[in-house]
């Protein structure tokens, strides 16, 4: 599936990304920890091709295919998603109507037919439900007045209707009570298959309570500096960040 | 001297230029050099249906300064009338139009400007609103024309007045737009889209003159330009001594997507009486680079991205237009005038 191998990227003149490599294969799900600064976002920033994230060496690829050659678009119409970690409000289009552009931009790209508006408001009031957000704010302005809860559940919502196989999840948890936690989760662990692999990127364990990760990393100065099971997690939230700070 | 009686009398010296303050970005002296003759008539049969005409019950056509007359309304009556500004050739022209509205009464006036030539026309429109008045103004003037149009607003105690100016923009345009707010609970909106492309310019001034208590309006105004086109806003809004309890608000906010397009604003609030709410927003920026990386990372293209945060950050003038098939017919003119 995500096959990263010693990437290195700069923001404003900056190295941030010191050489990363990574691989995550189709069904697992890994989790990226590490200390503020250590280049997470960057990461995620970097993978889904926004600009003023340069890449000075390495790959990244997904399923074999250059995605560092493709523009954001259209990486996502290969399926890449990045749930924001900070979701961006668009005034003036109702969530609905940015939703349905997506999707349908991204079928155009994969040579897909359309979907048609009634298929769409049916699937649309499903996962809806599913993630338990009331059908008539979809008819708002995305993420306009909405809570910083709200705005992560629009975020999952989103996944859920763009159906993408590899996820970024960038800090989802932050700004979740335990509760938004929870359905946030379920959202997400619903769309975990054989056919899709994802990328939690967090600062704290917490998450990974819900959303059971296959590998753990750390990621330290730019680097991947270790790797494990769940377990690694575990001693992360024990023990901090410090000696794999002090090891970057 | 009155800018009609300039043009008729082919006095160039007395076309506003630069130096006169409320003309500095829409220079007229400077740009006509020479007097242009008077146009000739127009077969008002030969035209093309304008945009509004499925919209109303009537169309008043305005052929290069001839045809006009007035639009009367009573108390009790409720019209939805067309007027056709219409400016062809390379001559110069001047005509206008009365409306008056009586109290109870009320009218949708949706006012469309078509332009073929490098013409330089005038419009003068006097405004008695006694009632209700919806004016939806679609300007399309030739990019080689150079129009002004003034409107000359007296508003009474307890009417209402709403107004949006839709505009692409011309060689030189002005849309004027002038109040004078009796109070007594009247309201006023004014609101204003401009898209200009190319080298075309568009300025869009209103003064509104507060003179008694208890008087509201409300000023949105929303521009894009690109290419080296020119957006002009100049929005004034005087509260006499006396005019307390006046609730005025005055937003301008334009997006320039290219390095040589220009926006000039000129946002001011004279104010004389007290316990006045006053605000005033303006804003002049890019679009959004972090909401369209969001809009692409979700796999709409970048031109696409572009024209519907585009489209909607006027959409939110548009949207307040009350009369639906205007209303409607706008948002069409915004989404061709926008498309990748």
């Amino acid at each position: 599936m995500l096959s990263v191998s010693d990437l290195r990227a700069t923001v404003d003149g900056n190295q941030i990304l010191q050489g990363v490599t990574l691989d995550v294969p189709a069904g697992q799900v890994h989790a990226i920890m590490g200390p503020n600064g250590a280049g997470k976002s960057t990461l995620s920033y970097v993978l889904t091709g926004r600009s003023g994230y340069e890449v000075t060496g390495g790959t990244a690829s997904l399923d074999g295919e250059d995605l560092l050659a493709l523009a954001p678009d259209e990486r996502a119409a290969k399926g890449v998603f990045l749930s924001f970690q900070y979701p961006l409000e668009i005034p003036g289009v109702p969530a609905l109507t940015f939703i349905r552009t997506a999707l349908n931009a991204q079928r155009r790209a994969r040579g897909e037919a359309e979907m048609g508006a009634p298929e769409f408001l049916k699937l649309a009031r499903l996962k809806a439900a599913e993630l338990k957000i009331d059908f008539d704010m979809l008819k708002r302005s995305l993420n306009v007045g909405f809570s910083g809860g709200e705005k992560k559940r629009m975020e999952i919502l989103q996944m859920a209707m763009l159906s993408p196989r590899f996820l970024i999840l960038d800090e989802t948890d932050s700004g979740l009570d335990i509760d938004a936690l929870k359905i946030v989760s379920e959202g997400v662990n619903a769309l975990r298959g054989p056919d899709r692999a994802m990328l939690v990127i967090t600062h704290y364990q917490r998450l990974l309570d819900y959303i059971k990760p296959d590998r753990v990393h750390v990621l330290a100065g730019g680097r991947i500096v270790a790797s494990g099971g769940p377990e690694l997690a575990l001693e992360l939230e024990r023990e901090g960040y410090d000696k794999y700070a002090r090891a970057a | 001297m009155n800018l009609a009686t300039a043009i008729r009398a082919r006095k160039l010296e007395d076309l506003p230029g630069k130096r006169d303050e409320a003309w500095r970005w829409t220079d007229l002296r400077g740009l006509i050099r020479t007097a242009p003759e008077p146009s000739t008539a127009l077969d008002t049969a030969g035209l093309p249906a304008g945009p509004f005409d499925p919209l109303a019950e009537e169309t008043l056509v305005i052929a290069n300064g001839v045809g006009g007359g007035r639009i009367s309304v009573a108390a009790g009556e409720t019209r939805v009338v067309a007027l056709r500004i219409v400016s062809r050739g390379a001559g110069a022209h001047a005509g206008g139009v009365t409306v008056s509205v009586a109290a109870g009464g009320r009218l949708t006036l949706l006012e469309s400007y078509d332009g073929e030539g490098s013409y330089l026309a005038h419009a003068a429109l006097a405004i008695d609103c006694g009632g209700a008045i919806e004016r939806i103004v679609l300007a399309a003037d030739d990019a080689e024309g150079v129009s002004v149009s003034q409107a000359e607003v007296v508003l009474q105690p307890g009417a209402r007045f709403a107004q949006t100016l839709l505009t692409g923009g011309g060689r030189r345009q002005r849309l004027e737009t002038a109040v004078r707010h009796p109070g007594g609970h009247a309201e006023l909106r004014l609101d204003g889209v401009y898209l200009l492309d190319g080298k075309r310019h568009a300025d869009l001034t209103t003064v509104v003159t507060h003179t008694g208590f208890d008087g509201a309006t409300d000023q949105l105004t929303k521009g894009v330009v690109r290419d080296q086109a020119r957006g002009v806003f100049q929005g004034k809004i005087v509260v006499k001594a006396g005019a307390d309890r006046t609730d005025a608000r005055m937003g301008h906010h334009a997006l320039i997507l290219s390095d040589r397009a220009e926006v000039d604003a000129k946002p001011e609030l004279e104010i004389y009486a007290d316990d006045v709410s006053c605000a005033h927003g303006n804003t002049v920026g890019a679009l959004d680079q972090e909401a369209l990386f969001y809009a692409r990372q979700r796999g709409i293209p970048e031109a696409d991205a572009r024209a519907m945060l585009t489209e909607a950050f006027v959409g939110q003038v548009v949207d307040r237009i009350e009369h639906e098939g205007a209303r409607e017919l706008a948002r069409a003119w915004v989404a061709g005038r926008l498309a990748p």
